[in-house]
């Protein structure tokens, strides 16, 4: 099988390079190891749009995060993936920090972010009252978001999907070779062959791009810890809390997530084996201590889970840390060490990539490219009047399965049977929010079970939670102990 | 059914309170009643509790829950109460106007005089412990697992740990034995177990699974699918103790670890919560804050045996009816507290009116702490002055077990304050045994 | 032999030291107990342990693929192994009451295996 272009890696990156090449008439696979999109870092991670005033002037991380926040409001419309502007206040608590504070905001303006300005203490609370009252000064940037990463993944995959993009999931890259005019990617499911490859492998994308590059790169899985609040804490604080980071370290954010579950973290930890996503002790206390530095009253006795999340963090001798973007080798583009903030710069980076795709094999605008997509309606955000006129249409939206976030049949049917549909319990939680509420699957995840057996005709044995050996029962009870 | 727009009474769960409580307004006189139920059954959580032991108090037989559920079920259809299945309560709002929907009656809009809030409780999950360790599949609550072996008929893994030795954990853990997975241990953080001790025998004991007291699980290991767990003791702060981790291998680990009454439909209306019990606080009616609206079972509090769940209902379901006739006044001025002290966590109820209280009132509360010869006071207090009403000895106080004791009208009134108080027998003679007004 | 054991007739759950005469099977002694509930419990729990046992059996036909089930009255602790081996094959047609006799004098114990679930006839995912 012969591609224009092969994408590897269907986080947010390779998804959003996916959608932006669905513009051109050219034949695009995406390669994805795991049963869904949206499997690793895209899934773990502090789900803002950043408003971009950190990164250094000049880099890549700098114009791809302003321009990817500038693109939001118009790609959460297309898509239909929630997206708030609530903004971001960098706290800082000690008179000395005022300095660092300016010197943020001098880089903020140098990189273009609109909406910047220093605010004393006063207004600090005023905007942000469950500050610490030690509050010295902060740097407000009004541009700063919050969105669903899962949504925003998942609404640029189905968009390019529905644009004729192929996804083939459960599909591992094992080699790749240089051919006449392309590349040959073996893979876990047979050779396909491509014009141009694209890695957007994560924190595998150095081993995807020292398959085919003379110049070899290193990413370090740099490990960040997290915790979810209970949406009953919803309102904690209004706006993404950061710490200004002093020389005792960096502090951990405290942002209301965009269904209003305070998020707390993360940690910032590297370490060596890409599979270790796992929380630890030490993370999680760190989490723990650090959370009130900056906001008072954070009630984690309302955590309702914690996580871990990898970041594909670059080691670059040079001292820089700046994603790598653009073709690598001829035919071969990287989209490699998409670290933070990777998600707020997916945007720009599929913008970015495609084109320059685009251009490489001379592709032409494809005239009945739809931008436009709907996600899972969630009955829940609906008002009453539109609620009940919906159930009329389909009932199955009249019965509710997963209570705690009030997601029904119907959502979760929806789920199941769109483009590149949820085959797997995580896959309906990340389209529907079933399981994601306060009694974390114990009620729901049988129903979900059953209702994706009988709808993908599998046996229950079969239904996984997230692919590989994930499967939820084994077997049929009646076979009897010996006793 | 299609439910009409209007009934007296609305109850909220149709498990063993909300059945109980329907029957008890019905049999007090009134006609106009709904029980609203989430599942396609009637019955709640007692239809996968398929092990015996229930209702000894009630029927003075021992049943296993569906027969026990049954026995409601039957008096619910006798007594021709209108009930709706599979419809999800979304919302009620001050005015009592309850929203629900399901598939067969889409969303609908039910006003009623009086509510009785019969929702039960959720189980404790593994995100409220900060395990560390992977997330992968094979990991449950106890109750998830009796619905799947249960209900559904499928094994949820071969090799099972459980955490937490409480009654649904210990009873999974012969359930699970008996269609032959190999249940390695239980472990329990405290250094005492929250199970009944004839569970720790039948259920443990008896297919040698041991139960590790003073022990957690500090790690979970297994990318997608469970591959084991690290176990390690805890020290007298429950802190795990470094060097006596051990390593587990299993497929399936089973969470037993506490229930939180579900009261997010309670937090709409305005109900009053308890930082202790997570359940509505309430008067001797057991109506909470809100005029009309009263609770029973597990939402109120995490009962032991359901028998007292049935009991509470009843008393909750004949005040609903009551109030709905408007035989019962809204005024709250002369209640008066009632104060747990000592080892006592919590009462139900937290408030009494000395005038409208019925000749003897029931009062409901758990120990903080296992009390070998513990005794139990209830005193009343008037312009600062304490005169104890109440004094009685048990063999044993128990965090599992749900204690009980009875207010006698004619000791109370007068009072300002009434105060609940358990603790050891030091200092009690010896021979002060059961005053009158114990019922346990 | 002095067996020990935990009282369950109480929340104090006493540890009773039972002794037995091995050849008579007779109770020697029971010590440990703080009352005669626990002096009867302990006899009994040694010389002849009763359990009832409770599990499901497959349904079909039904509107649920299983049916609980119990052991009408008590049987002999070392028999659970006979009776949830019985248990697991056996097979039940719906519709079934509480009460229905699923398995007569379940491995010889003289005990009936009963449904303790009223279960209409419908058509639910059978488990075979």
């Amino acid at each position: 099988m012969m591609f224009d272009a092969v994408i590897i890696g269907a986080g947010v990156t390779g998804s959003a390079i996916a959608r932006e090449l669905a513009r051109y008439e050219a034949k695009i696979c995406v390669l994805e190891k795991n049963a869904d999109v949206c499997e690793g870092t895209s899934k773990a991670n502090s789900a803002l749009i950043h408003a971009g005033f950190d990164a250094e002037p000049g880099t890549m991380k700098a114009k791809m995060n302003a321009k990817g926040n500038a693109m939001m409001d118009k790609i959460s419309a297309e898509l239909d993936v929630p997206f708030e502007r609530i903004g971001a206040l960098v706290c800082c608590f000690d008179e000395s920090g005022i300095p660092a504070l300016e010197e943020l905001l001098e880089k903020g303006r140098k990189n273009g972010i609109p909406d910047l300005e220093i605010v004393d203490a006063k207004k600090a609370k005023e905007l942000e009252p469950a500050l610490q009252d030690n509050i010295v000064a902060a740097l407000w940037a009004q541009t700063s978001g919050i969105t669903c990463p899962f949504e925003l993944t998942i609404g640029f995959a189905e968009n390019a999907a529905m644009n004729g993009v192929e996804f083939r999931l459960n599909t591992t890259v094992s080699g790749i070779e240089k051919t006449d005019g392309g590349y040959r990617i073996e893979t876990s499911g047979g050779a396909v062959g491509a014009k141009a490859v694209i890695n957007a492998a994560g924190i595998y994308a150095d081993e995807i791009h020292n398959m085919v590059c003379g110049d070899k790169i290193k990413i370090t899985p740099r490990k960040g810890e997290y915790n979810l609040l209970d949406r009953a804490a919803k309102g904690l604080v209004r706006h993404t809390v950061f710490l200004l980071p002093t020389k005792l370290g960096k502090g951990v954010l405290v942002t209301p997530t965009i269904f209003g579950n305070p998020l707390v973290g993360p940690t910032s930890v590297d370490i060596d084996d890409k599979e270790q996503n796992r929380t630890s002790t030490d993370g999680l206390n760190e989490v723990r201590e650090k959370s009130s530095t900056s906001v008072k009253n954070v009630p984690l006795g309302m955590t309702i889970t914690s996580f871990a999340g990898l970041r594909a963090h670059m080691d670059i001798t040079d001292g820089s840390d700046d994603f790598i973007l653009g073709e690598t080798a001829e035919g071969f583009f990287d989209a490699a060490g998409i670290e933070s903030p990777g998600l707020s710069s997916s945007p720009a980076i599929g913008e970015y990539i495609a084109e320059m795709v685009a251009k490489k094999l001379d592709l032409k605008r494809n005239e009945g490219f739809n931008p436009n997509r709907k996600r899972v309606k969630h009955l829940l955000w609906l008002g009453m009047e539109e609620r009940k006129r919906l159930i009329e249409e389909n009932p199955a939206y009249g019965a509710i399965v997963c209570r705690c976030e009030e997601v029904s049949e119907g959502e979760i049917l929806d789920a199941i049977h769109r483009p590149l549909g949820a085959t797997t319990l995580d896959g309906v939680k990340r389209r529907t929010r079933a399981t994601t509420g306060r009694c974390q699957a114990g009620f729901c995840s049988p129903r979900i079970m059953e209702i994706l057996a009988r709808e993908l005709n599998l046996p229950l044995t079969q239904i996984k939670k997230n692919g590989g050996a994930s499967v939820e029962v084994i077997e049929k009870t009646r076979k009897g102990a010996q006793i | 059914m299609k439910p009409q727009s209007r009934y007296n009474i609305v109850i909220i769960g149709g498990g063993p309170a909300g059945l109980a409580a329907a029957v008890a307004a019905k049999k007090a006189g009134e006609e106009s009643i709904l029980i609203i139920e989430r599942e396609a059954e009637l019955g709640g959580i007692l239809n996968q509790c398929i092990h015996n032991g229930f209702g000894l108090h009630t029927f003075g037989e021992e049943l296993t829950g569906p027969e026990y559920a049954q026995k409601y079920i039957d008096m619910v259809e006798n007594e021709g109460i209108e009930y709706v299945l599979s419809t999800t309560v979304i919302n009620i709002d001050g005015n009592k106007t309850i929203t629900a929907v399901s598939r067969e009656n889409g969303l609908m809009q039910i006003d009623a005089k009086a509510i009785v809030l019969a929702m039960g409780c959720r189980e404790r999950p593994r995100g409220s412990l900060r395990i560390p360790g992977f997330n992968p599949a094979g990991i449950f609550s106890a109750g998830t697992a009796q619905k799947l072996v249960n209900i559904d008929g499928y094994m949820p893994g071969r090799t099972v740990v459980i955490l937490g030795s409480g009654d649904i954990g210990l009873i999974m853990a012969r359930r699970m034995t008996l269609e032959g997975a190999n249940v390695k241990l239980v472990a329990e953080l405290m250094p005492f177990s929250g199970g009944l001790n004839r569970n720790i025998v039948q259920c443990l004991n008896d297919y040698n699974i041991p139960l590790k007291l003073s022990h957690t699980v500090v790690d979970i290991d297994g990318k997608e699918r469970l591959r084991g767990i690290t176990l390690a003791q805890v020290d007298e702060n429950l802190r795990p103790i470094a060097g006596t981790e051990e390593y587990v291998e299993c497929d399936t680990l089973l969470l037993s670890v506490g229930l939180i009454p579900e009261n997010e439909l309670s937090k709409q209306i305005g109900v009053e919560l308890s930082g202790k019990t997570n359940g509505p606080l309430v008067n001797e009616r057991l109506e909470t804050n809100v005029g009309g609206v009263f609770a029973c079972g597990n939402v109120l509090h995490v009962h032991d045996l359901v028998d007292y769940v049935s009991e509470e209902a009843e008393a909750a379901g004949r005040n609903a009816a009551e109030y709905a006739a408007g035989r019962a006044g809204d005024s709250r001025q002369n209640e008066i507290d009632i104060v747990p002290e000592g080892m006592v966590r919590y009462t139900v109820p937290v408030r009494i009116d000395l005038e409208r209280a019925d000749e003897k009132t029931v009062v409901r509360f758990r120990v903080a702490d296992k009390i070998p010869g513990g005794v139990i006071h209830a005193s009343v207090e008037k312009n600062g002055e304490r005169k104890e009403i109440l004094r009685r000895k048990k063999r044993i106080l128990a965090p599992g077990e749900m204690e009980q004791i009875l207010l006698k009208k004619e000791d109370i009134l007068g009072a300002e304050r009434i105060i609940i108080s358990a603790g050891t027998s030091a200092g009690i003679s010896a021979g002060t045994d059961e005053k009158a007004g114990a019922t346990k | 032999m002095i067996h020990e054991l935990i009282c369950i007739r109480c929340p104090l759950g006493c540890g009773l030291k039972v002794d037995v005469d091995e050849k008579s099977r007779e109770v020697l002694s029971v010590a440990g107990n703080s009352c005669p509930l626990g002096l009867e419990y302990g006899k009994n729990e040694v010389i002849s342990p009763m359990r009832t046992v409770t599990s499901t059996v497959t349904l079909s036909g039904g509107e649920c693929p299983l049916v609980p089930v119990k052991t009408a009255h008590e049987v002999p602790k070392a028999r659970i192994g006979a009776v949830m081996e019985e248990i697991v094959k056996a097979a039940a047609k719906a519709p079934v009451k509480i009460g229905d006799v699923i398995i007569k004098n379940v491995a010889g114990t003289g005990v009936d295996v009963i449904a303790t679930r009223n279960i209409k006839a419908g058509k639910a995912n059978e488990l075979g």
